[in-house]
C-alpha cells in the first residue's frame, strides 16, 4: 500500500464531506431524510473500524457502546430535562466510560475469545436496560419528546426534526468524526494500532505498551459509536432497547466488510450499500434478507476486502 | 402495491393546445413536464385530484417477530379495503393499499413512516401492532405530521406519550382490558390471584394493571412472578407459586408457551388452580397443539372470538366470510393456517374510523390531514354493525383511544367458547392527559 500524500488524503475527504453537502439540496424528500439516518449511522461504523479494521480486534458487543450514548443522551432529555447539546455530551461520556471498563476487562482475552466476552458484556448491557424498565422504558422504549429536541444559540433556535437541520447536523458529526479517524490512522498512535494488528508481539518488542494502546482504542471506538448512539436519539427522538440487541452488533461489522476495513470512507460506503439494498428490494420481496445475503456473498467472492478495500489494492494504493 | 404513474400526458398539459408548437418549445415542455413530475409537489398535487385514489401506507410487519400477525392483519386490511371500494370508496374515491415491511423493528419503522410521507406521499399511516415499532415510529409520523392509525393494543397512545398525529381507534388497549376482566375473575375464577408474566414491556402492563383492578373488586395478587424473556425451561419457578393460589393468571408469549403450558401441566397433574390468560400467548397457533391439553377447562381474554359462536351477529358472521377465516378461526381452505382474530379484527374497524372522519372531515388530500385529526378527535362513538362487526365502541378524542366490550372464553371440547361479555363502561378510566392541547 503505497502512502498518500496529506494534501490528496484531506482532499478525497473534503471532497467526500462537499459531495454530502451537495446531495442535501439535490435529493429527493425521502432519499435525503434516509440519507441523514445514514451518515449518523455511518459514524457507528467509522467507530467499530476503528477497532476492527486498525487494531483487529473483532467485537461482537459495539452495540452496548452505541445503546450507551443512545441513553446516555436521551435519558438526559427525557429524565433530567438537559439541553440537547448537554444531553448529547453525556451521550459520549456514557459511551468512554462503558468502553474503558468493557476495554480493561476484555482487553485480557483475544481472538474469538474477545468476541464472545465482548458478546456476553453486551447481552449484559441489553438485560440491564430491560430490567431497568421504570427507566429505559424496557423493550418498549422511550419518546424523546419533539420540543425538547431543539438547538438553541442565544435568540436562535434550531428544531432537529426540520429535515434540512437534521441532515447538516448528521453531516457535521459524520464530517468531525471522518476527519478526526483520518487524522487518527495517519498519526504515530494510527501506526502503532496497526502494528499491533500485523503482529502484537513485534510490536511489544518495539517497546510499545500494547494494552495501553488497545485500551485507547476501544475507548475511542467506544466514544464514537456513542456519538452516533446520541445523535440518533437527538435527531430521530426514539431510545430502544433493540438498539442494544445482537444484531446493531452485527451491522457495523457487516457495513465495516462491505465497505472495506481499514479505510476510513469504507463504513460510509458500506452502510449506504446495504440501506440502499434492502430498502429497494423490500419493496419487492419480503425475502429481501435473502437478497442481502446473496449480495454479502458477491462480495465476498468479487471484493473480498470490501468494496473499498479491493478498489485500494487493485486500482487505487494511496486511499487511506 | 405502490402507485408508479411515471409518465406525463402532455394532453393534460395544455401544451398541445399551442399552434405552430415547434421542435424547441416541445422539448422545453417535455423537460418542464419531466421536471414537475420528478417534483415532490407534483404527486401531491395530482393526488388532490378529485378521481385519484386515497393512499394508505400500511406499515406491515411482514418478517421478524410480528410475521405471524402482519400476515393475517394484511388479510384483514385487503377484505376490508375491497368492502369499503365496493360500496364507493371514500369520498367517491378509491382506497390503495401501499404496504412496506418494517422487519418489526422500531428503527426500519419510523423509516418506513417516513418512506410514506416522503415518497409514497400516502393520505395516512395505518396498521402497526408491536408496541416498539409503534413508540419507535410515532416521533417520524409527528415530524412529517402524518395521521398514524396504529393497530396495538398498547397503551402507549391513550398514555398520551405519544404526538397529536397518533390513533388507535379500532381496538380497545391492554390498560383497558385487564380493568375489564378484573371483575369477572373476580367474581368466577378466584380471589387469590398468582400473576406469571415475561419480564419485559408487555408483562409490565398486566403487573401494574391488574392488581388495583382487583384490589377494587375485593380480589387480590398474592405474587407476582416475572420470566426473563430468555428463559426456555419454567419448571423453576413454579414452586414460587402461593399454595393458597386460586388463580393463575398467565400471559406468556412466543415461541416458549408451549413448554410453558407443558412444564405447568406437568407441575399440577389434574389438581390445578384455575387458569386465566390472554389469548396473545396462542395467536395464530391451534388450540389443539399437543402438550395445550392441560389449558382445556381455563379461560382467556379475547378481543374478538376466534371460533364462531352461536349467537353470532349477522355483521360478525359478514366480517369473518370477508377475511377468510372458518368457524374454527383458520384460514377458510386451510385449518392448519390458524388466524389472529382476536386483534386482527382491530384493522377492519380502523379503516372504517378513518372513512367516517375523512368523509366528516371532507378530506382531499394531504393538505387535510390537521382537518383529519380533528375530525378523528370529533368522533365519540362507534355502533356495532358492518362497520364495527366486534362490539360497540366509544372513542376518547382526547387520548386518542376507543373503549369496547371484551370476551372471556372458555376452552372446551378444543374450541374457545365465549362465556362472558364484559361491557365498555368496565374498562374505562380516568384520562391521564389530552393531545388535543398539542399544536397541529
Amino acid at each position: 500500500m503505497s502512502e498518500a500524500s496529506p494534501a490528496k488524503a484531506y482532499a478525497l475527504h473534503l471532497g467526500v464531506i462537499a459531495l454530502l453537502f451537495v446531495l442535501s439540496f439535490l435529493l429527493p424528500e425521502y432519499y435525503h431524510g434516509l440519507l441523514a439516518r445514514i451518515m449518523v449511522l455511518a459514524v457507528f461504523a467509522m467507530g467499530y473500524n476503528m477497532l476492527f479494521g486498525y487494531v483487529g480486534l473483532l467485537s461482537l458487543g459495539h452495540a452496548m457502546f452505541f445503546a450507551a450514548g443512545l441513553y446516555g443522551a436521551g435519558l438526559a432529555v427525557i429524565q433530567l430535562g438537559w439541553s440537547v447539546p448537554a444531553a448529547f455530551l453525556c451521550g459520549i461520556a456514557c459511551g468512554a466510560v462503558v468502553a474503558l471498563v468493557i476495554g480493561l476487562l476484555a482487553l485480557r482475552t483475544t481472538g474469538v475469545a474477545f468476541m464472545i466476552v465482548t458478546m456476553m458484556f453486551a447481552q449484559v448491557f441489553y438485560l440491564l436496560i430491560l430490567y431497568f424498565a421504570s427507566w429505559t422504558g424496557g423493550d418498549q422504549g422511550m419518546v424523546v419528546p419533539q420540543p425538547a429536541r431543539v438547538l438553541v444559540f442565544g435568540a436562535t433556535s434550531l428544531e432537529l426534526t426540520n429535515p434540512t437541520v437534521r441532515y447538516m447536523t448528521a453531516l457535521v458529526l459524520f464530517s468531525i468524526v471522518l476527519l478526526v479517524t483520518l487524522a487518527i490512522v495517519r498519526s504515530r498512535y494510527g501506526r502503532v494500532l496497526v502494528a499491533i494488528r500485523e503482529n502484537e508481539e513485534r510490536t511489544k518488542m518495539l517497546g510499545y505498551d500494547t494494552f495501553s494502546n488497545k485500551l485507547a482504542a476501544v475507548v475511542v471506538s467506544g466514544s464514537i459509536c456513542a456519538a452516533s448512539g446520541a445523535a440518533y436519539a437527538l435527531l430521530f427522538g426514539y431510545v430502544g432497547s433493540s438498539f442494544a440487541s445482537v444484531q446493531y452488533s452485527i451491522l457495523p461489522l457487516l457495513w465495516v466488510l462491505l465497505g472495506g476495513a481499514a479505510t476510513t470512507l469504507g463504513p460510509l460506503i458500506g452502510t449506504l450499500f446495504m440501506y440502499y439494498v434492502i430498502d429497494i428490494t423490500s419493496g419487492y420481496t419480503s425475502a429481501y434478507l435473502l437478497i442481502v445475503g446473496i449480495a454479502l456473498i458477491l462480495l465476498v467472492l468479487f471484493f473480498p476486502k470490501g468494496i473499498l478495500g479491493s478498489i485500494r489494492q487493485r486500482w487505487l494504493g494511496w486511499l487511506p | 402495491m405502490a402507485d408508479k404513474n411515471g409518465f406525463f400526458d402532455l394532453s393534460k398539459t395544455g401544451l398541445t393546445s399551442k399552434t405552430g408548437l415547434t421542435r424547441r418549445t416541445a422539448l422545453k415542455g417535455l423537460a418542464a413536464g419531466a421536471g414537475l413530475a420528478v417534483a415532490p409537489g407534483f404527486v401531491r398535487y395530482s393526488q388532490a385530484q378529485s378521481s385519484a385514489p386515497i393512499k394508505i401506507g400500511f406499515q406491515s410487519h411482514r418478517t421478524g417477530i410480528g410475521a405471524a400477525y402482519g400476515r393475517w392483519y394484511e388479510k384483514t386490511t385487503a377484505a376490508a379495503v375491497k368492502a369499503i371500494n365496493a360500496a364507493g370508496g371514500i369520498n367517491g374515491r378509491q382506497v390503495e393499499v401501499i404496504i412496506e415491511d418494517d422487519g418489526t423493528d422500531p428503527g426500519r419503522g419510523a423509516e418506513v413512516v417516513g418512506k410514506f410521507a416522503t415518497q409514497h406521499k400516502t393520505d395516512i399511516v395505518f396498521g402497526t401492532l408491536f408496541s416498539h415499532v409503534v413508540i419507535g415510529s410515532a416521533p417520524a409520523a409527528g415530524e412529517n405530521k402524518m395521521p398514524y392509525f396504529v393497530v396495538s393494543e398498547g397503551h402507549h397512545v391513550a398514555s398520551t406519550k405519544l404526538n397529536r398525529y397518533v390513533f388507535q381507534p379500532g381496538i380497545t388497549d391492554v390498560k383497558s382490558q385487564i380493568q375489564s376482566m378484573a371483575p369477572w375473575i373476580a367474581a368466577n375464577a378466584g380471589k387469590k390471584v398468582t400473576q406469571i408474566f415475561p419480564d419485559f414491556a408487555f408483562g409490565y402492563d398486566h403487573r401494574d394493571y391488574l392488581p388495583p383492578a382487583l384490589k377494587a373488586q375485593g380480589a387480590e395478587v398474592i405474587a407476582q412472578i416475572a420470566i426473563p424473556p430468555t428463559e426456555s425451561s419454567f419448571t423453576k419457578y413454579f414452586p414460587q407459586i402461593p399454595a393458597e393460589t386460586e388463580v393463575i393468571y398467565h400471559v406468556m408469549v412466543g415461541p416458549a408457551v408451549l413448554t410453558f403450558v407443558k412444564e405447568l401441566g406437568e407441575f399440577y397433574g389434574s389438581n390445578r388452580p384455575q387458569l386465566f390468560g390472554f389469548i396473545d400467548s396462542l395467536e395464530a397457533t391451534d388450540i389443539n397443539s399437543p402438550g395445550l391439553e392441560f389449558l382445556d377447562g381455563s379461560h382467556f381474554w379475547e378481543g374478538s372470538p376466534r371460533y364462531a359462536q352461536t349467537d353470532d351477529s349477522e355483521a360478525q358472521k359478514a366480517y369473518r366470510a370477508a377475511v377468510g377465516i372458518d368457524d374454527n378461526g383458520a384460514a377458510v381452505g386451510d385449518p392448519k393456517d390458524v388466524s389472529t382474530a382476536a386483534h386482527m379484527f382491530g384493522c377492519w374497524e380502523t379503516l372504517y374510523v378513518v372513512k367516517k372522519a375523512m368523509e366528516d372531515a371532507g378530506y382531499k388530500g394531504p393538505q387535510d390531514r390537521a382537518k383529519l385529526v380533528e375530525a378523528t378527535e370529533a368522533l365519540t362513538e362507534f355502533a356495532e354493525g358492518p362497520e364495527h362487526p366486534q362490539g360497540p365502541k366509544t372513542f376518547n378524542g382526547k387520548i386518542h383511544q376507543c373503549f369496547g366490550i371484551q370476551n372471556i372464553s372458555k376452552i372446551e371440547g378444543g374450541k374457545l367458547k365465549v362465556v362472558h361479555k364484559t361491557k365498555i363502561e368496565d374498562g374505562l378510566y380516568e384520562a391521564e392527559g389530552d393531545y388535543t392541547t398539542q399544536a397541529l
